[in-house]
C-alpha cells in the first residue's frame, strides 16, 4: 500500500512538491475570486509564470 | 479539424513519440543482448496493458461532470506540463544533461549482459520483465494524457489515433535503423509538449474553476506562443548566466 502511494506521489508530484501545491492553490484562488464575482482568468497564467520561475531560480542557485 | 483538435493530436503525438523512443531503447537493449522474442513479448504485454487502461478509463472519465473534470484534469496536466517544461528549459540551458539514447542503450545492454543467462525454456523472464516495465512506465503518462485530453474535448478516438500513429512511426524508424534513435530531438519535443500541456492545463483548470477567458478558446492562441517565448527566453537567460559563471571561475 505504502509503495503504491509512493509510486502515485512520484508520478504526480515528482521532484517538486511546490509546483503541485501551487497549482492547487491557484485553482482554489480562481474559484474563490470567481465566487466573489471577480473575473479571475489571469490567476492561472500568473501561477504558471511564478511556479516556473521559482523552480528555475532554485535550480540556478543549486 | 479545429485548431484545438489539431493541438490535441499534436500534443498526444509528440508526447507519445518521446516516450516511445525511450521505451524502444530499452527493448532494443534487452532484445539484442539477450532474447528478442521475450523482449517483444514484454513490449507487447506492456502496450496491451496500456491500451486496456485507456479503453477502461476513457469512457469512465468521459462521464464525469465537465467542470470537475476540467479542474482535476487541467490541474494534473499543468503539473505534468510544468515538469516536462522546466526540465526541457534546464537541458536547453545546459544545466541538465541531455537524454542520450546511445548512452542509455549502452547502460541497459551492460545490465542485461551482467544478469544470469536464461536457462532452457521458452521465455527469458529478465528480457520480458524489463521490456514490459519499460513500455508500461514510459507509457503511463502518455496513457493519462490520451485519456484526459481526449475526454476533455470528447475526442478520445482522435487522441488514441494520434498515440498509435506516434508508436507506429517510432517503431518503423527503430526497425529501419535497428539502433537507438539517437538523432531524435528529444529535448525540443519535450519542450513543445511541456508548453502545450502547461497551456491547456492552465486554460482548462481556470475554466473548471469558473473563470471565463477573454476571447474564449482563442485565448489559447495567445497563451501557447506566450509561454513558448517566455520559456525560450528563460533557457537563454539561464545559459548566459551559467556561461558567465564558468568564465568567472575559469579566470579566478
Amino acid at each position: 500500500m505504502r509503495r503504491a502511494v509512493e509510486a502515485v506521489w512520484e508520478f504526480v508530484v515528482g521532484d517538486d512538491w511546490v509546483t503541485a501545491v501551487g497549482v492547487v492553490v491557484a485553482v482554489a484562488l480562481t474559484a474563490a475570486l470567481q465566487g466573489a464575482g471577480v473575473s479571475a482568468w489571469w490567476v492561472m497564467p500568473l501561477a504558471v509564470l511564478g511556479l516556473l520561475a521559482q523552480y528555475l531560480l532554485r535550480s540556478r542557485r543549486s | 479539424m479545429s485548431a484545438s483538435q489539431w493541438a490535441l493530436a499534436v500534443s498526444v503525438f509528440l508526447a507519445c513519440a518521446v516516450e516511445a523512443v525511450e521505451a524502444l531503447t530499452i527493448v532494443l537493449a534487452v532484445g539484442t543482448t539477450r532474447d528478442w522474442r521475450s523482449a517483444l513479448y514484454g513490449a507487447g504485454l506492456g502496450a496491451l496493458t496500456l491500451a486496456l487502461l485507456v479503453a477502461a478509463l476513457g469512457p469512465a472519465v468521459d462521464h464525469l461532470p465537465l467542470g470537475f473534470l476540467r479542474i482535476v484534469v487541467g490541474g494534473l496536466l499543468l503539473v505534468f506540463g510544468l515538469q516536462w517544461l522546466r526540465k526541457a528549459i534546464l537541458r536547453a540551458a545546459g544545466l541538465k544533461a541531455l537524454h542520450d539514447e546511445e548512452r542509455a542503450f549502452e547502460r541497459e545492454s551492460a545490465l542485461a549482459r551482467s544478469e544470469a543467462r536464461p536457462g532452457p525454456g521458452p521465455v527469458d523472464v529478465y528480457s520480458l520483465v524489463i521490456a514490459l516495465k519499460a513500455v508500461l512506465l514510459e507509457g503511463l503518462e502518455v496513457a493519462f494524457i490520451v485519456v484526459t485530453f481526449g475526454a476533455n474535448q470528447h475526442r478520445l478516438g482522435l487522441a488514441a489515433a494520434a498515440a498509435a500513429a506516434a508508436i507506429l512511426v517510432v517503431l518503423a524508424a527503430g526497425f529501419a535503423v535497428r539502433a537507438p534513435l539517437a538523432r531524435v530531438p528529444e529535448n525540443a519535443l519535450k519542450f513543445v509538449v511541456g508548453v502545450l500541456l502547461s497551456s491547456f492545463g492552465a486554460f482548462w483548470s481556470a475554466e473548471g474553476a469558473g473563470a471565463r477567458w477573454p476571447g474564449g478558446d482563442a485565448a489559447l492562441l495567445v497563451l501557447i506562443p506566450a509561454l513558448a517565448v517566455l520559456s525560450l527566453a528563460s533557457a537563454e537567460w539561464l545559459r548566459r548566466g551559467s556561461k558567465r559563471l564558468s568564465e568567472a571561475e575559469g579566470a579566478s
